[in-house]
């Protein structure tokens, strides 16, 4: 049997007493902590809390050559990632291979980022549509690549007046910043001769889960320049607010009150 | 010294009056004379005594072509020449001999408007003036002929008084046919060699005389005088009634183009920028005032002044203190000095105006090739396409660990100076690779890196440069990203040959207008739905994207392109460059995010899905040949034969001239090793051989398993030939 278990938003005390009795009564535990990475806590904080050894698994070994997994086949693994276990999308391709190897397998479910948004800033949760990720750019063939897709998709959740989550991207230990986010962002909008963008309404929320968890709304453009401390980041950009998600943001993210004023629909 | 700077004073007189000026290459096949002849030039402007002329080799100043007698820099020369109370000055450009070093005789015909092709009145149009007269064709350059060795023809070949015209009348229409056939247009528009006006030279450049018909009229020494000073040795005596060096500038000031009068249609053969444009009109017209538009033809490393970048002016005025930009570069680079060449010695000028040759230090960015500017948007020239590709590879190594990082440096130098030269660079292991256009060429770059730049160097033995390409189809064959949320589907055939030789004579680019690149690929045979979807090139392979209408599409395809080049760059069967292949791209599965079809994604699906399918549409590796010319005597002939058909050479065709017999034949270069001792001991060696680039072969099945396991072996990989499925990862 193949467990995916969620360990929630940022420590070792975010899972479920479900997913942690699981995780204790199971043969063998791994973790990938690539596409997510509980920022709260070290391998060695969740090994004294689980009583169990935690191996942690490389990108490789879950998308190309999970060797591991046979090992479900006449045991209890328990497979940990960060936030909820079905967010980040290759986990759907493990399950799906696992399941064709004849292996049962089970989710164990905890909340993500994409569930705290509503609770952190107040938006309402029924506006929102398609998320997306900004990437590092990368360099192709000499030239610099700033993957446009973001941009787009943000554009059209504007016009369609929905509201928008932008995670942001990780790379070993390398985790994208807001003010790095907001920055290409714009730069991908200037490209398109697009100013509008600089004084659109966003949002920074920073260690989300923690005690220290930082939100601040304000235009992109100055949250460029706003120190959110440690990571991890995450953006979000609304559409126009509803006067009770304009409310909530100038208590719960500091937001300005003229900004807000004219996010209002 | 003082004699030098007295002529350089001269020429700067003369430097801004393009009227005047004449821009000059010689070329010829190894030994027809080339190098006496430029002796003869320059000991007629005064720069070296003419006793010297012939035996100096003034233009061979690298001791390393003295040893070896041939030619492999080309140097310039500025000197001033008077017809009929007028001076001109001519610039010279000298071009190498050895087909080894083809890139060069490419690289400075940019540089002049006329050539004066040098053939042998005994041996006549040889394969490498053949090679020289097409390049210059091709360029736009004017072609006249000097027909050197005519005392050969007298006292060796014992032709007879009366015969005499008649046999110079043979080279002549030899040399014409090759034209004609090269361009008619041409051809008929006057640029056929006719000696009643002049336009053709006979001489010997090893006694110092020539005569042209209209010299003939002039000073009454006709045929039959000419006849008789070379039988009764009494050719000092001609030397002075008829100064070579006389005869043939006559011939370039009358016949060959100033470069007012050249540029305009020079100029477009290397230069697809916008007519209109202020650097366009001024380069047109070659006007001093304009932008300044520089093309480096060479650069040479100077102990003392640094880089010294050569080339030639096409407008605008160069000057010590220029802010020039260089292409490809953003920042300026600041011009030292500027100057003319005299051999190896620069002599400084304070200014160089519009249709020199101009030497440059300073342009530290500058490489063989670039464009230099005063004008940030200029469009750069062409680049130099090599008739040539690099057959041979070398490693090489530093002996001594403390010039480790000294190599490197000396490597990227040597890069820059010779463009034919591939070098690949690996710190990690501290073997780099050069790949150069024969063992010759590679042994003359090893040497000058050990003498010249102080790095003892350790070599391996060449090695042979291989080619891997299909003949069949395949596809569509499935390429997965590693996290199985992308797919992209590829389909492979042969390009068509026509096509293959369009890519690698550089006619197509993705930088030039989409309509006219369209036009000759379908010219060459591809269908018009393809060239319309052309959506990369990488050597001579092209990948297009034949799909319709896929979201994310455009943001994946720089990184869909690079898996296509690093499947090609590496081949699948050895690891050797591929070529030939056309790769469709068909259909595309994407990730909605972008995070999840990054580089580490969408590289190695693309890459595999062309690995696995090469392998599957009949894999075939390719040899590198070589055209190879050998004149020996008739009974030394089944030496060399038996030469030739132990080595898989292919004998192309034979023919008597006198009691020598030339044989033209064709041999894969993986069998040249050893040539040169091999002849030479089977003739006794007599006989005078030469060689060129003739493209890649498929190796023949047998052979092809038996290389495909050495080169892996060599390269540390798994010995057996690989298989689809070793790519493509199992699901
Ligand atoms: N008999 C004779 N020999 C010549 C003449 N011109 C050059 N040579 C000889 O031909 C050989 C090759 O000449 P060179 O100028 O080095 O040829 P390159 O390879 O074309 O530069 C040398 O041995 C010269 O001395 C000539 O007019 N008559």
């Amino acid at each position: 049997m193949l467990f995916f278990i969620g360990l929630g938003l940022y420590d070792e005390k975010d899972i479920s007493i479900r997913g942690l009795e699981t995780i204790r009564a199971a043969d063998e535990v791994y973790a990938e902590f690539y596409t997510s990475h509980l920022i709260g806590a070290s391998v060695q904080d969740l090994e004294k809390i689980y009583g169990k050894k935690v191996n942690i698994l490389s990108r490789n070994e879950v998308e190309e050559n999970p060797s591991w997994l046979i090992n479900a086949k006449d045991m209890d693994l328990a497979f940990l990632v960060g936030g909820d276990p079905m967010i980040s999308t290759t986990h759907l391709d493990l399950r799906l291979r696992a399941i064709e190897m004849g292996i049962k397998t089970r989710v164990i479910h905890s909340s993500s980022i994409v569930t705290a948004i509503s609770g952190l800033t107040g938006l309402q949760n029924y506006r929102f549509s398609r998320s997306t990720t900004i990437p590092f750019p990368y360099t192709s063939r000499g030239n610099r690549v700033v993957p446009e897709t973001p941009y787009n998709v943000l554009k059209e959740n504007l016009e369609r007046n929905l509201h928008t989550m932008l995670f942001l991207d990780i790379e070993d230990t390398r985790y994208m910043t807001i003010n790095e986010g907001a920055t290409l962002l714009l730069e991908t909008a200037e490209s398109f001769d697009d100013e509008s963008l600089k004084d659109q309404l966003s949002i920074g929320i920073a260690r989300a889960g923690s005690e220290q968890a930082t939100i601040k709304a304000d235009i992109l453009e100055n949250l460029r320049k706003f120190d959110f401390g440690d990571p991890l980041h995450f953006l979000i950009v609304p559409a126009k607010l509803h006067f009770m998600e304009a409310r909530a943001l100038l208590v719960l993210a500091e937001a300005p009150q003229d900004v807000t004023d004219k996010a209002i629909y | 010294m003082g004699k030098r700077k007295k002529i350089a004073e001269r020429v700067t007189t003369l430097m801004d009056k393009p009227e005047r000026i004449r821009n000059i290459g010689i070329v010829a096949h190894i030994d027809h004379g080339k190098t006496t002849l430029s002796d003869n030039l320059l000991a007629g402007a005064g720069m070296i005594s003419m006793d010297l002329a012939g035996r100096q080799l003034f233009m061979d100043f690298d001791p390393l072509e003295q040893t070896r007698g041939i030619t492999i820099d080309a140097a310039n020369v500025s000197m001033v020449h008077e017809v009929n109370g007028q001076e001109y000055l001519i610039n010279m450009i000298d071009t190498p001999g050895h087909v080894d070093f083809g890139g060069d005789v490419t690289r400075s015909m940019r540089a002049v408007d006329g050539a004066v092709v040098v053939v042998d009145a005994v041996e006549g149009a040889m394969p490498q003036t053949e090679t020289v007269l097409r390049q210059a064709i091709r360029e736009g350059v004017r072609p006249v002929l000097f027909i050197n060795k005519v005392d050969r023809m007298i006292n060796e070949l014992r032709v007879e008084k009366k015969e005499m015209a008649v046999r110079l009348g043979k080279v002549i229409d030899n040399i014409n046919n090759l034209i004609r056939n090269m361009d008619e247009e041409k051809y008929n528009a006057g640029w056929r060699m006719d000696a009643a006006v002049g336009s053709v030279t006979f001489g010997s450049a090893l006694y110092n005389w020539a005569i042209s018909v209209p010299m003939m009229k002039k000073t009454g020494i006709g045929f039959d005088q000419v006849y008789d000073h070379c039988k009764s040795e009494s050719m000092k005596e001609l030397a002075d009634k008829c100064p070579l060096y006389i005869a043939v500038n006559d011939m370039v000031v009358k016949f060959l183009p100033s470069p007012s009068e050249a540029q305009k249609d020079r100029v477009k053969v290397i230069w697809h920028g916008d007519w209109d444009s202020p650097v366009g009109k001024a380069m047109a017209t070659c006007d001093p005032t304009g932008p300044v538009a520089f093309m480096i033809t060479k650069i040479k490393i100077d102990p003392h002044a640094g880089e010294i970048a050569t080339g030639r002016l096409f407008s605008g005025t160069l000057a010590r203190g220029m802010e020039l930009y260089v292409s490809g570069v953003a920042n300026t680079n600041r011009v030292q000095s500027t100057g003319i060449m005299m051999g190896a010695e620069r002599v400084e000028v304070d200014s160089i105006l519009a249709g020199n040759i101009a030497a440059v230090t300073g342009l530290r960015d500058a490489m063989v090739g670039s464009t230099v500017t005063t004008d940030a948007g200029m469009t750069a020239f062409e680049q130099i396409k090599h008739v040539s590709e690099p057959v041979m590879t070398v490693a090489v190594e530093a002996k001594n660990t403390r010039d480790l990082p000294k190599l490197v440096e000396v490597l990227r130098q040597v890069a820059k100076e010779d463009p034919t030269l591939q070098i690949n660079i690996n710190e990690e292991t501290g073997e780099h690779l050069m790949a150069g256009m024969g063992e010759l060429h590679l042994d003359i770059v090893t040497t000058r890196i050990q003498r010249d730049k102080g790095v003892e160097l350790k070599t391996s033995p060449p090695i042979v440069v291989y080619r891997e390409s299909i003949i069949g189809e395949a596809g569509p064959v499935e390429g997965k990203s590693p996290n199985h949320h992308n797919r992209f589907y590829i389909e492979l055939e042969p390009l068509k040959p026509g096509v293959v030789e369009a890519l690698k004579a550089g006619q197509i680019n993705m930088k030039m207008d989409e309509l006219a690149r369209r036009n000759i690929l379908i010219d060459k045979g591809m269908d018009k739905g393809e060239a319309k979807n052309l959506a990369g090139i990488y050597g001579s392979n092209l990948f297009l994207n034949m799909t319709k209408g896929v979201q994310y599409l455009k943001e994946t395809m720089e990184l869909i392109l690079e898996g296509f080049e690093e499947s090609l760059r590496n081949g699948p069967i050895a690891r050797e460059p591929a070529q030939g292949v056309k790769a469709k791209l068909v259909d595309v599965k994407l990730h909605e995010d972008a995070i999840h079809r990054g580089p580490a994604q969408v590289i190695p699906a693309v890459r595999q899905a062309m690995q696995a399918g090469i392998l599957m549409a009949e894999p075939a590796l390719l040899e590198p040949f070589q055209n190879v010319f050998i004149q020996v005597p008739q009974d030394q002939m089944s030496g060399a034969m038996s030469e030739i058909q132990g080595r898989r050479g292919m004998i192309l065709s034979m023919e008597t001239q006198g009691d020598m017999i030339m044989l033209k034949s064709k041999m894969p270069v993986s069998q040249m090793f050893g040539f040169a001792g091999a002849i030479r001991s089977a003739t006794e060696g007599r006989a005078l051989w030469s060689t060129e680039f003739a493209g890649f072969e498929p190796l023949p099945p047998n052979l092809m398993l038996e290389t495909v396991r050495e080169i892996r072996t060599r390269k540390g990989l798994k010995p057996e030939m690989p298989k689809p499925s070793d790519y493509l990862k199992a699901a």
